[in-house]
């Protein structure tokens, strides 16, 4: 379920030098969506002053997650290899629980169809599910 | 039995009656059957799924997008007792369909996403809080038949 075809590569790579411009607003949109619509995820980030969906700490986050994004996006053909390092943190410092990786891939997705319609196709949308799941489990493989 | 702040039913009553469900209804089913192909083991008899094009253009698909947008009315109008509403739908799911009761989950998501593609950014983040949670009792209910 998680292996990107040629076909897949091509098409987030595509979508991506499309969008990628906007990457900061998308996820800035995307966390504070999450922690709109999936308060739980809140509990992650008790150390911030302001926990508000429009704070500076959240948009601040939201163009870090982004940056991961786009910077998976060139490890595309080794996920597990390129993201060890984040994957490392996300187990042993962060600990993020990673059924929270699919909460956060599914409000990038509702971001990417606000912001661009015509663009995210149900063709792009597949195969950027996809890549989002593969980058789930990248983060996930140091966990156990 | 979900309770609704009056600003959600507001919301909820907002969303439907703006919404065109001879666009969306075909559009979120569609893009249910690529992104999730596997639930095309519902639609053996609708002819060509082969591959996105066929499925967005297949007459069939669009029509039974339409009615499962309509299924949603039911919800709409007795969102104090969703359950109610759902319960000879969801013996129908069960018993006659027999639809596993975690791809209501992928089309939903669908819905959601082909709804916020339409809004833009009027779909905010306490409109998509609203309309999952709406999706989500709506979902809770039509699984509540299954044994």
């Amino acid at each position: 379920m998680t292996t990107l075809t040629a076909k897949d590569k091509q098409t987030v790579k595509a979508f991506w030098a499309k969008v990628s411009g906007k990457s900061e607003d998308i996820g800035a949109d995307a966390v504070a969506r999450m922690l709109v619509v999936y308060p739980q995820t809140k509990i992650y980030f008790s150390h911030w002053p302001d926990q508000s969906p429009n704070s500076p700490a959240a948009r601040k986050h939201g163009i870090t997650v982004m940056m991961g994004v786009g910077d998976a996006v060139t490890k595309i053909d080794d996920l597990k290899e390129g993201l060890k390092e984040l994957s490392q943190l996300h187990a042993f410092t962060l600990r993020v629980d990673p059924g929270n990786f699919k909460i956060l891939s599914h409000n990038i997705l509702v971001v990417m169809a606000v912001m661009f319609p015509t663009d995210f196709t149900p063709e792009v949308h597949v195969s950027l599910d996809k890549f989002l799941a593969a980058v789930s489990l990248a983060l996930s493989e140091k966990y156990r | 039995m979900v309770n609704w702040t009056k600003t959600e039913k507001a919301t909820i009553t907002d969303i439907f009656s703006h919404l065109d469900y001879d666009d969306i209804g075909p559009k979120a089913l569609s893009r249910c059957l690529i992104v999730y192909p596997w639930t095309q083991r519902y639609f053996s008899g609708f002819g060509n799924l082969y591959n996105a094009a066929a499925i967005i253009g297949n007459a069939k698909v669009a029509e039974h997008g339409i009615k499962v947008l309509h299924g949603l009315d039911l919800g709409l109008k007795k969102m104090d007792n969703i359950e109610a509403a759902y319960a000879d739908l969801s013996s129908l799911h069960s018993e006659k369909l027999h639809v596993d009761p975690d791809n209501f989950k992928l089309l939903s998501d669908c819905i959601t996403i082909v709804l916020a593609a339409k809004l833009g950014s009027a779909f905010t983040a306490e409109t998509q809080a609203t309309f999952q949670k709406f999706l989500g009792a709506v979902m809770s209910a039509l699984g509540k038949q299954y044994h």
